[in-house]
């Protein structure tokens, strides 16, 4: 049981949280894991708060409910910090990954009492300079990779730049910038606390 | 050895159709099956199958293309959930009474209202005694065999009933999991051809199909209807020892879990077994004899089979993810206890109500019914039979 | 709860507050506005206020998505979208 990963995504509709939960799964299921990814149907739309799952094991996962008590979280848009309860449940010795250009004692203070890990990156701005336009899933995908650890960097570039032909055959263009924007969260990443 | 692939629910339900490459599909979308005529007629456009794909204009046309081309001597196939399934309703009893051995994809969600598009399994529940056979799926893996098996079951001349594949809403049909598949040529030499005996395009022998059956016949066909459901399990488990030879996965008429030296057993269907699993793991750890039956053939129900199978267990939970609204607990509870009463063993049994609307049941909740059980086991009685797990208290 | 989930109130929609959906958020500039009246019709939500004298106010951000159709509707450049998040 132990070494299943379980990660919770909060995004809001519209900004890939969805697609970026299942592209994770792609990846690690190409590192030859058992993985779950599903998102929690509620109203799907713009803007609207939405959540999606992932499960990570070296075995087999039977468990089909929602997770409440996960290893990682990963906040794709940070207005969501002061509107969604983001740290429930969250494991003391998991981590955080929130999309954001806010220091540490802001942080803190909207995600009342939570006292685990903390980590950030600027996804707008890697999304605005390696694709022109705001895609936070790419760099946040990047980002939980890194964090959670959950497979080597190479694997993981090699794996989605597979993935990204496979997904845009009809616009090929934007695959070197999807592909960037990995490389680019993977560095940019920083832990705070 | 199998293709290691990821899928959700409804891509492994897709992919199954598109490997067993049917005559006709005919489908109109409906949360949360849509996915699966979606996808099919992309296999259809890329030509990838020579179905022919009917877009209907509703479900009850769905089901009714599906009986004229299945009379015609076609292969046929669908997919639907909820209040679709409802629409299709009267049809769904010309297709069983007609022997037609239609293959449906049914992604379970309640049937409305108020309305919900998610997961329960009041759409099943609804046409349990309408003549088809009934096979649920506890993942997209099993969505996948029990579509692939569907057509040697019910294309089988002692049965010649169609059949529906149930898998949950949401919780497995969009959930992308690991899955094995098998390569399309044994596919195809597993599923093999259709070659129905009678039909109506032979034109060496023109026949009527769906007469007037008066007071002098229906009852008996009504009969050889049961009778044929009778010779169903027979056939699903023929079925399941050639697909086990060929995947190495076994099937059953459900699904003992640990269960041979259990005390407390929890019998559910769909998703619900795989958290059960996992409870009933810990449970053992513990020294708990904790044990799941999961029910994969619900029709034909396995009533000696599932008495033989819970009749040393000391205390019972049946789990419906649909509510019978009779005031005495759900189908399969009430399908269980008559089969343990028929059988005469008698286990102190209980009903939970559970997930319905797709409210989210949890570990932390089916440990608390293996709980109760335990209570049960040592006061030897049961206080109160019908009862419901997740449900909030009123505001 | 009510059977069935019967709602016996009109103008319901009032208590479903749809600004937590917001990610950009609109400012109004009053000197800049014209007061034309091309904003508020557009609105999703009913979310520009319009008083006594039919003139505009600023925002219910109750309401607000964030969409930014008034923005882009306004000739008056009135209406700018600013990132959302409080300082």
């Amino acid at each position: 049981m132990n070494d299943m990963i379980e990660i919770r995504w909060h995004g809001r509709g519209g900004q890939g949280a969805k697609t970026a939960s299942l592209l994770l799964a792609d990846a690690a299921f190409n590192t030859g894991k058992y993985i779950q990814g599903f998102p929690e149907y509620g109203p799907e739309r713009m803007g609207a708060p939405i959540t999606a799952y992932n499960r990570i094991s070296n075995t087999p996962i039977r468990i089909h409910s929602n997770i409440y008590d996960p290893d990682y979280v990963v906040v794709v848009d940070d207005t969501l910090l002061g509107v969604v309860d983001v740290t429930a449940g969250l494991k003391p010795d998991g981590a955080i990954v929130i999309n954001t250009t806010k220091d540490i004692d802001y942080l803190r203070k909207v995600l009342k009492g939570y006292t685990g890990g903390i980590y950030t990156i600027d996804a707008r701005k890697v999304s605005m300079e390696t694709l022109g336009k705001y895609f936070p899933n790419t760099p946040m995908l990047a980002a939980i990779v890194k964090v959670a650890n959950i497979m080597e960097e190479d694997d993981f570039l090699k794996d989605m730049e597979g993935s990204f032909k496979h997904k845009f055959a009809k616009k090929p263009e934007v695959i070197d910038g999807n592909m960037q924007a990995l490389k680019v969260a993977l560095k940019e990443v920083k832990k705070l606390a | 050895m199998g293709i290691r692939e990821r899928l959700s629910g409804n891509e492994a339900a897709a992919t199954a159709m598109k490997q067993i490459n049917p005559d006709v599909v005919a489908a109109f979308p409906i949360t949360p099956s849509t996915e699966i005529p979606q996808y099919f007629s992309t296999f259809v456009a890329n030509g990838t199958v020579d179905t022919e794909f009917v877009a209907v204009e509703s479900e009850h046309s769905a089901m009714s293309a599906c009986v004229g081309a299945e009379a015609a001597g076609a292969r046929a196939m669908t997919a639907t959930s909820a209040n679709g399934l409802s629409f299709m309703w009267e049809m769904i009893y010309i297709a069983s009474s007609l022997r037609l051995p239609i293959v449906m994809s049914l992604v379970n969600r309640a049937v409305s209202g108020p309305l919900n598009i998610h997961c329960d399994h009041s759409d099943a529940m609804g046409v349990r005694d309408s003549g088809w056979i009934m096979l649920f799926s506890e993942t997209n893996q099993e969505a996948y065999d029990n579509l692939i098996m569907a057509h040697r079951i019910a294309e089988n001349k002692d049965v010649l009933l169609p059949l529906m594949v149930c898998q949950d809403g949401f919780i497995t049909s969009h959930s992308i999991e690991n899955i094995e598949l098998i390569e399309d040529d044994k596919v195809k030499e597993f599923v093999g051809t259709y070659k129905p005996e009678h039909y109506l395009l032979n034109d060496k022998e023109p026949i009527s199909i769906g007469p007037m059956d008066v007071q002098a016949y229906l009852f008996e066909h009504k009969h050889e209807q049961a009778e044929a459901m009778r010779n169903t399990k027979k056939v699903i488990l023929e079925v399941a020892k050639d697909f086990e030879k060929m995947t190495g996965r076994k099937y059953e008429l459900f699904e003992k879990y640990k269960t041979e030296d259990a005390d407390i057993v929890v019998v559910c269907m769909n998703s619900t077994a795989g958290t059960s699993k996992v409870v009933v793991d810990k449970l053992r750890e513990q020294g708990i004899k904790a044990g799941l039956l999961k029910v994969r053939v619900f029709r034909p129900f396995p009533v000696d089979e599932i008495a033989e199978a819970l009749g040393n267990a000391k205390a019972i939970a049946v789990l419906d993810k649909a509510d019978s609204l009779n005031g005495a607990g759900g189908a399969l509870f009430t399908d269980v206890t008559s089969a343990m009463y028929v059988n005469k063993k008698q286990v102190p049994t209980v009903s939970y109500i559970y997930g319905i609307g797709g409210r989210d049941t949890t570990e932390k909740e089916i440990d608390s019914v293996y709980a109760d059980l335990q209570e049960i086991v040592k006061d030897g009685r049961v206080e109160n039979p019908y009862r419901y797990l997740g449900l909030k208290e009123e505001k | 709860m009510s059977i069935g989930g019967n709602i016996y109130k009109a103008g319901n929609a009032r208590e479903f507050k749809t600004g937590d959906w917001r990610s950009i958020c609109p400012k109004y500039i009053p000197e800049k506005c014209k007061q034309c009246g091309l904003c508020f019709p557009v609105c999703p939500e009913d979310a520009i206020p319009v008083n006594k004298e039919v003139k505009r106010e600023d925002f219910n951000f109750d309401y607000c998505k964030g969409c930014g159709i008034c923005a882009k509707v306004c000739p008056f450049g009135a209406i700018v979208m600013e990132e959302e998040g409080e300082e």
